[in-house]
């Protein structure tokens, strides 16, 4: 089809808002951060160029590599726990139950409002001496467990030993958002393909290994795909419960990028480190999808 | 509902089952349910009796009233840049979307493609070149950061949109044009208007995510007077850390626009949620 120039003006023109936010929001602040990540700048001095001075002494940052393991560690375990525990919940709320909708809601709403108030509320729930996870366990007498086993009274986000687990616990209360994502896959699932393996003779094992999960994986792929890009940049979890501590424990990696930033004002350090978050995020990323194309199955 | 299971589930099986479920949604909403009796104990009462005696509404008046945590400015700020963010970033996006689905020029695939892969790309990643842009214009510590940005509209919106526009019938835009709409006009007056549910879950789905923004705001308001709520509740567990009435009661008050803007749209939002699912 041949347009005239208008028509092509006309485009651009309909898309300019989109156009100035990606050069101003998005592709300059990349370019700028290459700039910025081979100097030292504190913001209130001019930018002196140091070459890769910042990326030299980031190798030799025990908190850089402490940060990455730190976010890993979170990663491997929250993100593939909470897949599992969703589509366990999306199987039970997928009967049709009267006041199935209600469980749904219950299930979804910690989802909804995850905000800065969930996380205060959380960090008392946590709290060893007033907290109500310890405070229950002391009522119902399952304390005793935790003595009996050697842990003694758990101390959860206040000890080292504690807070990853914590943070990890915490995490699967908000698992309601993939719950629904599965939810939609498993209705997508036709029914017939269900009903002839059962009349196969496959069993309820047998039908959610050979049918249900096969037909499942392009949404386990999905969610795998974003949950792990959320949380590698997991932040207000931290920075409103724990700062990072006791002893670094929780210190994420964008925690460390913002405290280096906003309050060590160490702008060139911080910017190799977002580089450096940018290009994990890009590996991480097409191993994913470089795996994906062997396991999921797309009808 | 295709696949559903259970249209003739014997009473044992439907027993067992409604047995773990409450099960597990009692742990889920026991939180809850412990923020909101706590916002209404007395001091006293918070740890020494599990259901308060009286209902102490005065937590809520006391929250608002100290003079220190300006709550009240503080939901007018979250407001503020909720409301106008979501407004300026959907209609920004429709007219950008509009021109991706509905308008031939050069280039359009490609760019959309650009569009997408700005969706995977880590905020923290252009966080410090984007304050140090803020704060060349000298925009730290007002809403700008908050308001121009969300004026360019949004990867995500745009793509949803896109979807939405690509499946209006061709006819309906033929005989508009034929009437002499221009493309603005076909785009303001007859796609739009037709969009209304994608536009109602995008909606939703801004409205929390900018009412629960902490970073941001973190990063660009300093004094107390711009201050959002999730930036007040963090200074005021800070302050009055260990009077949980009062601070439960705060986290209460910062809760409860989100629970009513859920449940209003529940349909939408739930919507949103399984598109955002369906797109991979």
């Amino acid at each position: 089809m041949k347009l005239n120039l208008r028509e092509h003006l006309e485009g651009y023109l309909f898309i300019s808002p989109w156009i100035l936010g990606m050069v101003l929001f998005a592709l300059g602040p990349i370019l700028a951060s290459f700039g910025l990540a081979f100097t030292r700048w504190n913001l209130f001095t001019e930018p002196e160029y140091v070459g890769w001075a910042n990326f030299q002494k980031l190798a030799h940052d025990p908190l850089f590599y402490k940060s990455v393991f730190n976010t890993i560690y979170y990663t491997v375990f929250a993100v593939p726990l909470g897949l599992v525990l969703a589509l366990g919940l999306a199987m039970l709320v997928n009967h049709r139950l009267r006041g199935v909708n209600f469980f749904r809601t219950a299930f979804f709403l910690p989802n909804v409002v995850a905000g800065i108030a969930m996380l205060l509320l959380w960090k008392w729930l946590f709290d060893p001496n007033f907290g109500l996870i310890n405070l229950f366990l002391d009522w119902t007498g399952l304390m005793a467990v935790f003595e009996w086993i050697g842990i003694g009274r758990p101390q959860w986000i206040s000890s080292r030993a504690g807070a990853m687990p914590g943070m990890i616990f915490m995490s699967i209360w908000g698992l309601g958002g993939s719950m629904m994502i599965f939810l939609a896959g498993l209705q997508n699932i036709p029914r017939e393909l269900i009903e002839a393996a059962e009349l196969d003779g496959a069993g309820p094992w047998k039908r959610f290994r050979y049918v249900t999960v096969p037909l499942l994986t392009p949404t386990i792929f999905f969610l795998t795909m974003v949950g792990v890009i959320a949380s590698l940049q997991i932040f207000n979890q931290a920075y409103v419960m724990t700062q990072g501590g006791p002893a670094h424990a929780t210190l994420f990696y964008v925690l460390y990028l913002f405290q280096t930033a906003f309050e060590r004002f160490q702008m060139g350090y911080a910017c190799a480190m977002a580089l450096v978050l940018f290009v994990i995020t890009l590996i991480v990323s097409l191993i994913q999808l470089a795996m994906g194309k062997k396991w999921v199955h797309y009808q | 509902m295709s696949s559903a299971s259970g249209d003739n589930l014997s009473l044992r099986r439907q027993l067992i089952l409604y047995a773990a479920l409450s099960f597990l949604a009692f742990w889920f909403l026991v939180p809850f349910a412990w923020m909101l009796i706590t916002s209404i104990k007395t001091p006293d009462e918070v740890f020494s009796r599990l259901l308060p005696s009286v209902l102490r509404l005065a937590n809520f008046v006391e929250i608002f009233n100290q003079p220190t945590l300006p709550f009240g400015r503080y939901f007018l700020n979250s407001t503020i840049i909720t409301v106008f963010g979501t407004g300026a970033s959907l209609f920004a996006s429709s007219i950008v979307a509009y021109a991706f689905a509905r308008l031939n020029f050069f280039g359009r695939d490609v760019l959309f493609v650009a569009v997408l892969s700005t969706m995977m790309l880590p905020a923290a990643v252009t966080m410090i070149p984007t304050f140090v842009l803020f704060q060349k214009l000298g925009w730290v510590d007002t809403f700008l950061p908050f308001l121009v940005p969300a004026c360019t509209g949004n990867a995500f919106q745009i793509f949803f949109l896109r979807q939405f526009f690509k499946t209006l019938p061709i006819d309906l835009i033929d005989a508009a044009r034929i009437d002499g709409c221009s493309n603005l006009r076909i785009c303001l007056s007859i796609a739009m208007p037709l969009a209304k549910p994608t536009l109602a879950t995008l909606a939703i789905l801004s409205f929390l995510s900018l009412w629960n923004d902490f970073m941001g705001p973190l990063i660009y308001l300093h004094s107390n007077e711009k201050r959002t709520l999730a930036l007040g509740l963090n200074a005021f567990a800070g302050m009055y850390g260990t009077q949980w009435h009062l601070l439960m009661a705060a986290s209460v008050v910062a809760t409860v626009p989100i629970l009513v803007v859920f449940f209003m749209g529940q349909r939408y939002f739930e919507r949103g949620l399984v598109m955002t699912g369906m797109k991979a």
